[in-house]
Formats: structure tokens, sequence, C-alpha cells
């Protein structure tokens, strides 16, 4: 029994993500490779390396790997899992991408989205949008399994394994990367923020985010906002928290003028503690909250950054 | 060009399900079901492209027991020109991978230029479908599209992503599957409803298509979610900033 890992990372730096796998893979054996690709990924290998309980780095570093991409990634990691009896990968967009096609590529059916390892064939899983938690066992010879980060602890950076090089390139002239829009920003990442505050269709329009923006600063927390937000173009697509958005579990997530829809809830109700502020007092989101604020936003929102 | 959309019949998204007693799956009795939301935003974009003159035929496959032609149904009142049943027996499961074989089959003998699929059914959460096909037809993917533009031989989609949005080209034919903002969905007109039912459905049972159908993947047991319990409300911003600092403890 031994676990492929697939890190997360952005060619920049190794996401928060990897460290939660790894700790998701220890629930089904002690021996855990991670496999980077991507490219000019030394130093994401070398920090790969720290992650305690890793016992090596397969290193693939290869402009074919820069942009993911999911007919590049599959392929190798199809190579590179004749070696293991599971494959882990995060359930993120990159996860999600390229893993059914391992799945596929191997026969085998893929366990999406696990909270929870049972035993090395057994996982727990939420469907309909957290609606139901499912136990669900494969007979498969190999597992490939994507993994909700948020429902993991991340394991600590005490290791310190080996990198080993592979020069195997996989490129497929069906598909090619032509450009990318992605979100800077100084603030924390979602999926690794400790403070998480989310605005909603409540917020009424983009420029009224800046209302959040000061209590953020001040919680060192991220922002959120429900699909209604991005569906109606306040803020972009990456700050979607829900059920087809992100995943989170913070330890304190503010939901500011969001009604609680059960697709909203799917991608928050993890969170250790949760704040409704809104103006509703029947909206469903009180129900989820352990902390509920009645009042309108555009009164608390100055207030609460005021206080803190 | 020929475009196929497979859709699925799911439980309707404003439904909330309940986990039956005995812990063997999710109450499905008497509960309102609707195509999956992202295979009406499938068959929303395959229409879109033949009314822009980029597609010539939009063809629907569903894959489920008798009741899923209903699903089909809606897809031709929508716009779309034909419709294929693989026909299972009243529950049996089908999981994505052998949805995924039998579409693979459907591609082969379909030969469409394009395969447009949900990028999740609401049910399973599963994401897997249209990844799977286009790895065992070896076309190239382009999944959570936001915008899907064909130019010649090729399609570019930009894709929601973490981080943002990445566009990429794929080389038809190729699968795309939909994100939420893809499009928004139509409502069908009842002339075209009653147009419908005139647009054939070929039945045909899985059994035909010679895709083993027994899954490796058992459900030990379906629970409740360990359900939050609502806290308290508070009077003002100054109670909530003390709560959280002190019986919270997650502020400083
Ligand atoms: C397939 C599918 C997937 C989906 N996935 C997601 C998902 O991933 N994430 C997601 O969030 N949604 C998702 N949705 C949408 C979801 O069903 C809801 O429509 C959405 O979450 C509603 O967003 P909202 O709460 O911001 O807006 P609304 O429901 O309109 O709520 C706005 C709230 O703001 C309050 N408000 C208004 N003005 C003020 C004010 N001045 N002060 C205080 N409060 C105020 C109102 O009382 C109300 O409660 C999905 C839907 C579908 C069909
Ligand atoms: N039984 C089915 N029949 C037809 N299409 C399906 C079926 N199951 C899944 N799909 C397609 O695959 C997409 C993703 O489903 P999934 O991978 O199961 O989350 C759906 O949105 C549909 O387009």
């Amino acid at each position: 029994m031994s676990v492929l890992v697939y890190a997360e990372h952005d060619n920049v730096s190794l996401k928060i993500e990897t460290n939660k796998l790894v700790h998701a893979a220890l629930g089904v054996s002690s021996d855990i490779i991670v496999l980077v690709a991507g490219s000019g990924c030394v130093a994401i290998a070398e920090a790969a390396a720290k992650i305690s309980g890793v016992s090596k780095v397969i290193l693939a570093d290869n402009a074919v790997y820069e942009h993911q991409l999911p007919e590049n990634i599959a392929d190798l990691v199809v190579e590179v899992a004749a070696d293991y009896s599971h494959v882990f990968a995060a359930a993120t967009t990159t996860g999600k991408n390229f893993m059914p096609r391992v799945a596929a590529l191997l026969d085998v059916a893929q366990i999406s989205d696990i909270i929870k390892v049972e035993s090395e064939d057994t996982f727990v899983r939420p469907i309909y949008a957290g609606s139901a938690i499912a136990t669900v066992q494969s007979a498969d010879t190999k597992k490939i399994v994507t993994v909700r980060a948020a429902s993991f602890d991340a394991a600590a950076n005490e290791g310190s394994a080996s990198v080993e090089l592979l020069d195997t390139v996989k490129t497929s002239e069906k598909s090619s990367y032509i450009s990318a829009e992605l979100t800077v920003s100084a603030r924390p990442e979602l999926t690794a923020a400790d403070v998480i505050i989310s605005g909603g269709r409540g917020m009424q329009n983009g420029e009224n985010f800046v209302l959040l923006n000061g209590i953020a600063d001040k919680l060192g927390a991220a922002i959120g906002a429900s699909r209604a937000a991005v569906d109606a173009g306040f803020v972009p697509n990456d700050m979607q928290v829900g059920q087809t958005g992100k995943i989170v579990a913070p330890q304190l997530y503010i939901a500011v003028g969001i009604s609680g829809a059960i697709q909203h809830l799917a991608g928050m109700k993890d969170s250790k503690v949760i704040v409704a502020i809104n103006k509703d007092e029947e909206a469903p989101i009180f129900s989820v909250a352990d902390y509920g604020l009645v009042g309108d936003l555009f009164d608390v929102l100055p207030q609460l950054e005021a206080a803190l | 060009m020929k475009i196929l959309v497979p859709v699925k019949r799911a439980v309707d998204y404003n439904v909330k399900v309940r986990v039956k007693p005995d812990n063997s799956g999710v109450d499905l009795n008497n509960v309102k079901m609707a195509i999956n939301p992202f295979c009406e935003i499938a068959i929303e974009e395959a229409i879109r492209l033949k009314e822009k003159g980029v597609a010539t035929e939009v063809v629907v496959v569903s894959i489920g027991d008798k009741a899923c032609q209903e699903q089909i149904r809606t897809g031709l009142a929508l716009g779309a020109d034909r419709g294929i049943h693989i026909e299972t027996n009243t529950g049996v499961v089908v999981d994505s991978l052998q949805v995924a074989k039998l579409l693979q089959k459907v591609v082969e003998a379909e030969k469409p230029d394009l395969v447009i699929l949900g990028k999740q059914a609401i049910d399973s959460d599963n994401n897997q479908t249209g990844q799977m096909l286009a790895a065992l037809t070896g076309m190239p993917q382009g999944t959570f599209a936001s915008e899907v533009v064909v130019a010649d031989g090729s399609v570019n989609v930009t894709r929601e992503i973490d981080g943002g949005l990445q566009t990429v080209k794929l080389q038809l034919p190729a699968v795309v599957t939909t994100d939420l903002r893809l499009n928004e969905p139509r409502y069908a007109s009842l002339p075209n409803i009653m147009k419908a039912k005139r647009k054939p459905i070929d039945v045909k049972p899985v059994a035909d298509f010679g895709v083993d159908m027994t899954s490796k993947v058992t459900v030990i047991k379906v629970e409740a979610p360990a359900q939050r319990v609502g806290g308290v409300k508070v009077a003002d911003v100054a109670e909530l900033v003390q709560k959280l600092k002190n019986e919270a403890k997650v502020i400083a």
C-alpha cells in the first residue's frame, strides 16, 4: 500500500492543500510519495519534501506541465501511478480536471471529494450538496480519490524527503493554453484563510464590497461571495463559496447579506464559528449561524469595522 | 457541425432531500425531478450555437430508466433535434465511469464535433463524466466553461478555475463541460413543447452496448449530516464583538 499524492501549486508556491492531502493519505498508508508536476518547480519540490510523512518527492519539471493541461497531466499521472495503490489529488479545479481522466484511462471509478478516510478502501463523501453523507467502498485495484482539503488538517513541515527527477514528457497537440486572467490579491486565499467574510446579493453592487475590506484587513480575512453576487457581476467567479464554488472551513465565517441557500451552506457550514448579518430575521442563514445579527448591513459594517 | 448533449435526470435543485431511515440512500419517492441544472446550461449552449449557424444538429442523450425520457423531451422542447435514450432497469444506479463508457459508444456511432455536458450532477456531485468521456474517446477537454467560441476546426473555452479564468484552445472534436455562468437557460414555450412530442427519441436497451454494468463502488451507508444548531441572536455590534472575543475566542 502506498499513496501517490499530487501536489497542488501554481508554479510559484506549494499550496497548503498538499499538506492536507498528505494528512488524508496517512489514513491509508505510511508510504507517501508526492508528485510535483509543473514548470520551474524545483523550490516547490523542495517544499513538498519537508512535509512530515512524505517518503519521497518526484519532480516532473517541464514547460508542458506549466498550465496543468489535463491531457498532459493525466498521461503523466497514469504512468507514475503504476507503482502505487492509491492516487490522491485535491478536489480543486486542477484535481477535478485531470483525475477523472486518470481513472478512466486506468479503467477504475473515481471517488470524488472525500471528507474522511475510513480505511484503505472505504471513504466518506457528501452527496446532494451535503444533504447526505455517503460511506463508499471501492473494490477497484487502484483507488483514484479527490480530497476536500477543507475537511483535513494540514501535515506539519518537519520532514526531509529526497527529490527524484522524472524527465517523462507527455504532451498533446489537441489542446493548448491561450491565456489566463488570474485574480491578484494581497489577502489570504479563501481555501487557506482562518477568517472569511463573504458578501451576497444584499451588498447591492461591486463597489459596496469595499465595506468588507476594512474588516477583512483587521481580521486578516479572505473575502468570499455567494453565487448571486458573482452572477450579478459584483465580484469575480473565483470568490464564490458553495456547492459549485469553493468549499471552506475557516475558524470564523461572516456571511453578510446572504440568505443561506442550501448550495451556499454546502460550501461553508463546516466553519467553526459562523456569523450572519442580515436584515431579514427569517433568513435561513440564521439557522446555521452561531451568532446572528439582524440589521441593515450598511449600518452594521461600518460599526463592525470601528469596533475591531 | 453536430453537437451531442448528455443530460441527467436529477432531483430538482430546490428540493431538500432526506436520508432514508434505514440509511440505504436518500428518499426519492414523490420528490420533484428535473434536468440537472448544468445539463440545462449545456442544452442552451448547444441551441445557441445552432441559432448562430455554427451547429446544424443537436442530439440529447440520457441514460436511465423510462422516466428520463421526460428530460429528453424537455431538451427537445428547448430546441434539440432528436433524442437517444439508453434504457436501464428502474432502480439501477449507473456510475460515472459506466455513463462515460456508454457515451463513448454513442460518440463512436454519432461522431459529434462537440460534446457538451454539465460539469457536475447535483445528486452524486461527482464531476467526472465529461473528463472520463474525453479520456476514453481521446478528445481534448474544456471543463467548467464560462465561454465557448467555436472557430475553424477548433474551440476556445474559457474555464472558471480557482485562481480566476483560463482559456484553452481545443481541436475538434472536443468535450466541454458547463459552469453556471456560461449562459442563462431559456424556458420552453408551449408551441415548442407541443412540437417536441413529434421529435424522435431512439430508445436502446443498455444491454445492447456491451458495457459491464457492475460497479466496483458500493455504498455502505448514507447518513444525514451533522446538524448545526443555530446559535443566538446578538443585539448589536458591541455584543457580537464581545462574544467573538470572549466566548468563541476566534478574534483577538
Ligand atoms: C446548480 C446550482 C448550484 C449553485 N451553487 C451555488 C454556490 O456554489 N454558491 C452559492 O452561494 N450559491 C449557489 N447557487 C445559488 C443559490 O441557490 C442561491 O441562489 C444563492 O446562494 C443566493 O445568493 P444570496 O444569498 O447572496 O442572495 P439572496 O438569496 O437574494 O439573498 C440576499 C440576502 O441579503 C439580505 N439583504 C438584502 N439587503 C440587505 C441589507 N441592506 N442588509 C442586510 N441584509 C440584506 C436579504 O435579506 C437576503 O437574505 C447554486 C444554484 C444552483 C441551481
Ligand atoms: N445518466 C446520465 N445520462 C446522461 N448524461 C449523464 C448521466 N450522468 C451524468 N451525465 C452527464 O455528465 C455530467 C456530469 O455528471 P457527473 O460526472 O456524474 O457529476 C452531467 O451533467 C451530464 O451531462
